[in-house]
């Protein structure tokens, strides 16, 4: 066993959780816009097959965080880092890592559905076709087998070559995890996927994230309380770029340890 | 300073503010017209001046006939297809040099320069449509030519590709500029979901960004080639102009001499005798070619708008 995987071991045996059960472990993050001081050494650990929800206010760095699983803040050019964030046994800061790679294995859906302006059939399989999968039926399988994971094939099964912005919001948001899911990933990041949707949308993608949760690990970034409660087995409280409070979902909810926890997640200010 | 009241005493006006908007609203009106009116009057103007050229010369020769010799001791024939396919060779080759090398600066500058090479390039580029054309043409000769001749080993260097390469750099500029454009409003959460996927910026350009603004980039084309078909000093100047119909496609073709629609007009209008069928038939190329870059300005103008659309 390598140095790197007794590391992993020792912090999951801190945590009291079998090493195979840590997916992601962040470790004294600090991420800065420039001058600004967005995350201050965070440190948090991740199981797999869990649900993570964070909350916080506007502005605490909880999006900044979600897209430093996938280093998509790379594009920001004023940004920097420090500390490390570990995905099974690689340090996705690793100077050896290809972000390329990191993305396949680290899925992204965003707040605003965007799908592509293709067809629903293309929008899924752009992640494989990208990877230099040509296999016509290959393609066509995995595009039905995500459709169906994200719960959106019987609504568009008949359709599939038409273009995806004829889709409703709710089903481009769908679409936009079908094709997030059609790579295969292990984790799955979500920032506020609901945030623009309807109640009976939102239900629908709550119920997906219930399912979803057997296969991947997924991190859900979500302004709306209840939302938190309900999808997430674990809730993660930021604030001022300070990761507050992170707990089972029903510890932080019911009896926080923090005052500031709690005036929070009961509405006293936000 | 006394301050003025608005409500008390208001100062006598000769006229009212309403038949001063009114007087704005026509003065523009006018302006605006103006530009139709001209358009409308080139139009009639040219038709009224080729019909005479009919006749004596029959429609169905003028478009079909492959032989151009107005000046002719035995019989003058008109014949406009050598300087059709002229026009077309040259443009076409123009194009298939400067759609692929304008399309990847476009990308370049929109997806991989950073914003300062951005801004100091875009400009630049933009300046090299402000070179005149008899410049080009100058090159042409001079430069261009020679590097031809030594390069396919013929005698002579002005010819059709000659045309075509100088025409591409002239087209460059607008077509660049235009597909920026077109680049940069695509919706960056297009890039983001598919960087999110794995994909890298390559990748990401190609799939997404330039099919997402293909009709952009089209129309960037057609007003590119609105240019080289409507270009004629720096073809005239490097193309040899020689009227015979071009053969032995596509190489011979492209090293050999041609005559383009607008430098036939601008050779043989200068030493026509005014009021002959050979002055109306002139009229009636320069007929033609404004329908060819009519349609073509109207077609990219028709996908541009429907680009436009799409992305508000």
């Amino acid at each position: 066993m390598n140095m790197k995987n007794l590391k992993q071991e020792k912090i999951a045996e801190d945590r009291g959780v079998e090493l195979n059960q840590l997916k992601i472990s962040v470790e004294n993050f600090n991420f800065y816009y420039g001058a600004v001081h967005a995350l201050k050494s965070v440190t948090m650990q991740i199981l797999e097959n869990t649900v993570v929800g964070i909350i916080g206010p506007s502005g605490c760095g909880k999006s900044t965080f979600l897209r430093s699983f996938n280093r998509m803040n790379d594009t920001i050019p004023s940004a920097r880092y420090e500390g490390k964030i570990v995905v099974d046994t690689q340090n996705i800061f690793d100077k050896e890592l290809d972000v390329v790679d990191l993305r396949r294995q680290v899925g992204m859906v965003f707040q605003k559905s965007n799908p592509f302006p293709k067809s629903i059939f293309d929008n899924v399989a752009y992640g494989l076709r990208i990877n230099g999968i040509k296999d016509r039926n290959f393609i066509e399988q995995r595009v039905e087998t995500s459709l169906k994971q994200s719960a959106l094939w019987n609504e568009v099964k008949d359709r599939l070559n038409k273009s995806a912005f004829a889709l409703s919001g709710g089903q481009q948001q769908r679409l936009c995890i079908a094709r997030a899911l059609a790579v295969q990933p292990e984790v799955l990041l979500l920032d506020e996927p609901a945030s623009a949707l309807d109640p009976i949308a939102t239900g629908k993608i709550e119920e997906l994230i219930h399912e979803l949760k057997l296969k991947y690990t997924i991190v859900i970034v979500t302004h709306n309380m209840q939302q938190a409660a309900r999808v997430s087995d674990y809730t993660a409280f930021f604030m001022l770029g300070e990761l507050v409070e992170y707990d089972k979902t029903s510890k932080i909810f019911t009896n926080p340890a923090k005052k500031i926890t709690e005036d929070y997640v009961t509405g006293r200010f936000g | 300073m006394k301050a003025i009241a608005l409500t008390d005493n208001p100062p006598k006006r000769l006229f009212s503010t309403a038949f001063k908007d009114k007087c704005v609203h026509a003065v523009f009106f006018i302006n605006g017209m103006l530009v139709v009116l001209l358009l409308g009057g080139i139009f009639l103007l040219l038709i009224q001046t080729s019909i005479p050229a009919f006749q004596e010369v029959s429609i169905v020769e003028f478009l079909t006939s492959t032989n151009w010799n107005p000046t002719s001791y035995v019989k003058a024939s008109y014949g406009i297809i050598p300087m059709l396919v002229s026009t077309f060779m040259v443009t076409v080759g123009a194009l298939a040099i400067a759609i692929p090398i304008g399309i990847g600066a476009a990308a370049y500058l929109s997806d991989v320069a950073s914003p300062r090479v951005r801004e100091i390039l875009k400009p630049t580029i933009e300046m090299l449509a402000a070179v005149p054309s008899v410049v080009i043409g100058f090159l042409g000769i001079v430069f261009v030519g020679p590097l031809i001749a030594k390069f396919f080993n013929i005698y002579n260097g002005l010819n059709a590709i000659n045309g075509s390469v100088l025409l591409a750099v002239m087209a460059l500029p607008t077509i660049i500029s235009i597909s920026e454009d077109a680049l940069s409003s695509v919706p960056y959460s297009y890039d983001q979901a598919s960087l999110a996927l794995g994909a890298t910026k390559w990748q990401t350009v190609i799939r997404v960004k330039i099919p997402a603004a293909l009709s952009g980039i089209i129309a960037a084309c057609m007003l590119g080639m609105g240019r080289a078909i409507g270009e004629t000093m720096t073809v005239l100047m490097a193309t040899g102009c020689a009227p015979a119909m071009p053969e032995g496609f596509p190489f011979e073709a492209f090293l050999g001499s041609v005559r383009t629609l607008t430098s036939s007009i601008a050779i043989e209008l200068g030493e026509v005798a005014y009021n002959t069928t050979h002055y109306y038939a002139l009229f009636a190329l320069g007929l033609v070619l404004f329908v060819i870059t009519f349609v073509i300005n109207l077609i990219s103008d028709i996908i541009l708008h429907n680009f436009e659309k799409v992305h508000r």
